[in-house]
């Protein structure tokens, strides 16, 4: 398989890239939703966010990708307990994947010729620790929604069937993209993703050419391309890990929570996940920019992308939720 | 040159370079009716040793997946290999026929650019029924040759590779010029200019050439942007070539640069293979994209199979399924013990007990059909409520698996403004301008409805008709302005669905409520709404607690 196009290579899409770049420093933000028209580059994104992701120490046999050998779950048989340096994993959810896969299911292969009842993990354990990625998420069969929705909240896969009775930890950042003209996406499994972004094709004609250059750069000129752009995926990379390491020192002023909380009544969000999520990404956000303080911009910033996706949708307002939210953001904050 | 002659001339030159570079270029549609042309046209793309697939090919066969029989025989785990899994070559037979889902996962094995190649045949009668967009979307070539197919006409034969397209240059003014026409032509996607440089590449590389050329462009962009085109380029707009980038000095072969009258002829080119619907200014103008297929709302034809419900023991008895690989599972774990009772047969021991059979829990998706009296005066109010209420529903029904359609009647006519659709996006777009005035055809209105209800009931919804109209019915069915007829007429019609068992729920929207239209909803077994004024609101409201929606 050929390797990605390069995050840092993406022209323009900057709301996308932000929201990607702050569930690497955050993953507790709960995932990226791209909806947008087609040939905006919503998959290259993904699929480039492989490469920008820190790798993570896990233990080398481990299903789940156990950070170390006390967590790894009683049905797993280990081979070697090393702790080996790996990729984050970035686990691509086919469309058509069967519940089997996505959960686990019996280990056929053991029981037909050795007539054990063994676990074989899927999808949802290997992504453990990392991302699942679902490309057209909105087509996706209701039935595995079901699931995800389920484990996406709890944050443990549950798998009792065929006489198994197993579980494991599934901690993921749910990454979805999307065409909304074909089909909207039930707003159970909206909420659960932390931040929603719409792309759009640049309108600009130099920047559209800016793209074409990359893309044919990159293809045709894969050694040379590859080198410039790695070297400032690594740079984001290293933003990426000092970010974390400043994010649970960094101050969240009380007039900030108030903040959140104006912002979301006055928008009428469901629930208290809008407020989480807001307060969570803009934290995420302050750290990334290098601050020690939460302070409003970063409320302004990110506000459109953290609650869009929440609002009681409201079709007979043309404007589309993001103006309403800057509108009532400003309002509050003045 | 005529323009058949020219359309037959393009696609043997696109199915030339397809056959020279298929897994570079990636495929095409091929729009025809299955005919003698057609062989012909496929004829040309033989020696590329396609493989045939259908559009309800399971993923087993394309993915690979457990060979059950293999696995039977061997007693260990055979997996047969998945089509994709090397550089695949598909013909996709009937692809107007494709589901999304399906398009989607073609589409993610083109995204991977490992040399699949996709061959999409195309046989829609009508503007709506083809390949969905997120295949078309990826495959450079939309081949539908017009008109007889001229005499002696062959495919430009394939040559060797004499160059590798991948290392064919091109310069910086290619891309801007490349680039500049996609959105002259309203293009939005960023893929179809660069699948232009593909095709010019691979042009380039089929004459022997080395670096891109006036010509190979030409051809690149008259494959490539017509069919995708959503508006025609105006002239009075003269940046045909836009601002030139900074990196221009840095390359150092500007040695022939673009100036207009060269992108002039390309525009040319272009607009001389537009189809006519673009040409009609059937585009509105504003809305820079085009739906060429369905969305998911109406593609999504017949039922879902239902949801898989976990299997059960069973018996097999010819009306239900057995779900093998459950059935397998239930096995597994008793073998070693058969086995020993068993000590002849080295083979699985399945007995009667293990059989699981497969069950779905099958929903039916409900269709509203809004039928709407667009005549005289109040038409834009009772309009635009309409539109207001079709949102809200749609809004709201996403819990439910609601789809709604509209009719409006007005004039002589009726006629179906949005056809049954779950996308938001999609009916907002539809909504946008809607026409008003005329007589009150009620029966046509009526009629039309009955006729979508039945064709959707063929394919797996349950419809229920709603019919907002002031109920001064003048029009009759036969289009003469005679009061009693239309009446009568409408009576029929309402008998008619009636009889086809059609839910129905009448909403009068007269100043005073008018005992004809009760007597209308009583004739179709349907509810009776009366209300006056009614906005977009209390028209969801009416509609959910009347449908229980």
């Amino acid at each position: 398989m050929k390797t990605p196009f390069p995050f840092s290579a993406i022209v323009g899409q900057t709301a996308m890239k932000q929201a990607m770049i702050l569930t690497a420093v955050d993953p507790g933000i709960g995932g990226v939703l791209v909806f947008g028209d087609r040939g905006t580059g919503k998959s290259t994104a993904v699929r480039a966010l492989a490469a920008l992701l820190p790798p993570i120490r896990v233990v080398e046999t481990c299903p789940v990708n156990s950070p170390r050998s006390a967590d790894c779950p009683d049905w797993a048989e280990l081979g070697s307990k090393k702790l080996v340096t790996r990729p984050t994993p970035v686990i691509d959810l086919p469309l058509g994947a069967t519940e089997d896969r996505v959960v686990g299911a019996l280990d056929i292969e053991r029981a037909l010729t050795r007539g054990e009842k063994a676990f074989e993990p899927g999808l949802l354990a290997r992504a453990n620790r990392g991302y699942l990625y679902i490309d057209e998420v909105n087509l996706l069969e209701d039935h595995i929604v079901d699931l995800l929705l389920d484990v996406a909240q709890s944050g443990e896969n549950v798998v009792e069937r065929e006489g198994l009775s197993i579980r494991h930890p599934a901690r993921f950042v749910l990454v979805g993209s999307g065409n909304p003209e074909e089909g909207e996406l039930r707003p159970q499994l909206l909420d659960r993703f932390g931040l929603s972004v719409e792309v759009r094709s640049p309108d600009e004609i130099g920047e559209r050419v800016e793209v074409i250059r990359r893309r044919d750069a990159f293809e045709s000129d894969h050694a040379a391309f590859m080198e410039t752009y790695s070297a400032e995926d690594a740079k984001i990379r290293d933003t990426i890990l000092k970010a974390r390491k400043r994010l649970p020192r960094l101050v969240t002023p009380d007039g900030i929570l108030e903040d959140c909380a104006a912002i979301c009544i006055a928008l009428g969000s469901d629930g208290l996940r809008g407020e989480l999520t807001l307060l969570r990404t803009a934290r995420a956000l302050a750290a990334y920019q290098g601050k020690r303080k939460l302070n409003r911009d970063h409320l302004r910033e990110i506000a459109p992308s953290a609650l869009s996706h929440r609002l009681r949708r409201d079709p007979l307002d043309e404007a589309g939720s993001g103006t309403r939210i800057g509108r009532v953001v400003e309002e509050v904050l003045g | 040159m005529t323009p058949q002659t020219e359309s037959w001339n393009l696609a043997a030159l696109g199915l030339g370079l397809l056959s020279f570079a298929p897994g570079y270029l990636g495929g095409a549609i091929i729009r025809m009716r299955a005919s003698p042309q057609r062989d012909e046209v496929l004829r040309a793309l033989e020696p590329l040793n396609a493989h045939r697939i259908h559009p309800n090919i399971s993923d087993e066969h394309l993915f690979g997946g457990l060979d059950l029989a293999a696995t039977l025989k061997s007693d260990h785990i055979v997996d047969f290999k998945g089509l994709f899994d090397d550089h695949f070559i598909a013909i996709l037979s009937m692809a107007e026929r494709c589901s999304t889902e399906l398009a989607a996962k073609l589409g993610h094995q083109l995204d991977l650019d490992v040399g699949h190649c996709i061959l999409a045949l195309d046989e829609g009668a009508e503007e709506e029924e083809a390949t969905p967009p997120a295949l078309s979307e990826r495959l450079p070539f939309h081949i539908s040759p017009i008109g007889k197919m001229p005499v002696g006409w062959r495919p430009v034969p394939a040559g060797t590779a004499l160059v590798d397209p991948q290392s064919v240059r091109c310069s910086i003014d290619d891309l801007n010029t490349v680039t500049a026409l996609a959105s002259q032509f309203g293009i939005d996607s960023m893929r179809a200019p660069l699948l232009a440089l593909r095709v010019a590449r691979a042009h380039a590389a089929f004459s022997g050439h080395k670096k891109l050329d006036q010509r190979d462009i030409e051809v690149a962009v008259s494959l490539v942007y017509p069919q995708r085109a959503t508006q025609i380029p105006s002239d009075v707009e003269p940046d045909t070539t836009p601002a030139l980038e900074p990196e221009t000095g840095a390359e150092p072969n500007a040695d022939t640069p673009r100036d207009i009258p060269e992108g002039d002829m390309l525009v040319d080119a272009v607009r001389a293979l537009l189809p006519p619907h673009v040409l009609a200014g059937l585009v509105p103008t504003g809305t820079a994209r085009r739906s060429t297929g369905q969305g998911a709302g109406q593609k999504r034809k017949g039922n879902r199979r239902g949801r898989p419900l976990p299997s059960r023991p069973g018996r097999l008895d010819g009306r239900n399924r057995i779900d093998l690989v459950a059935t397998l599972r239930a096995a597994a774990p008793w073998q070693p013990i058969r086995r020993k009772q068993n000590a002849l047969s080295s083979k699985l021991l399945i007995r009667p007990s293990d059989i699981r059979l497969k069950r779905y829990q099958e929903q039916s998706d409900r269709l509203l059909i809004f039928a709407v009296d667009a005549s005289g005066s109040a038409a834009v109010s009772r309009l635009n409520e309409a539109k207001g209420a079709i949102e809200l529903l749609l809004a709201q029904a996403y819990a439910d698996r609601d789809h709604v359609a509209l009719i409006s009647f007005r004039g002589l006519d009726a006629e179906i403004l949005l056809p049954p659709t779950r996308s938001l996006v999609q009916t907002k777009r539809r909504l946008a301008n809607l026409p008003g005035g005329g007589g009150t055809p009620l029966a046509t209105g009526l009629q039309q409805a009955l006729l979508l209800a039945l064709q959707s009931r063929g394919k797996g919804l349950t419809p229920t008709v709603i019919a907002l109209t002031d109920g001064r019915a003048n029009i009759a069915l036969d289009g003469s302005a005679d009061r009693a007829r239309a009446s009568a007429d409408a009576g029929k019609v309402a008998q008619l669905i009636r009889s086809h068992g059609i839910s129905s729920l009448v909403i009068d929207m007269s100043a005073r409520p008018q005992s004809g239209l009760e007597a209308l909803a009583l004739e179709c077994d349907g509810s009776y709404l009366a209300l006056p004024r009614a906005d977009a609101q209390t028209l969801t409201g009416a509609v959910s607690v009347a449908l229980g929606v």
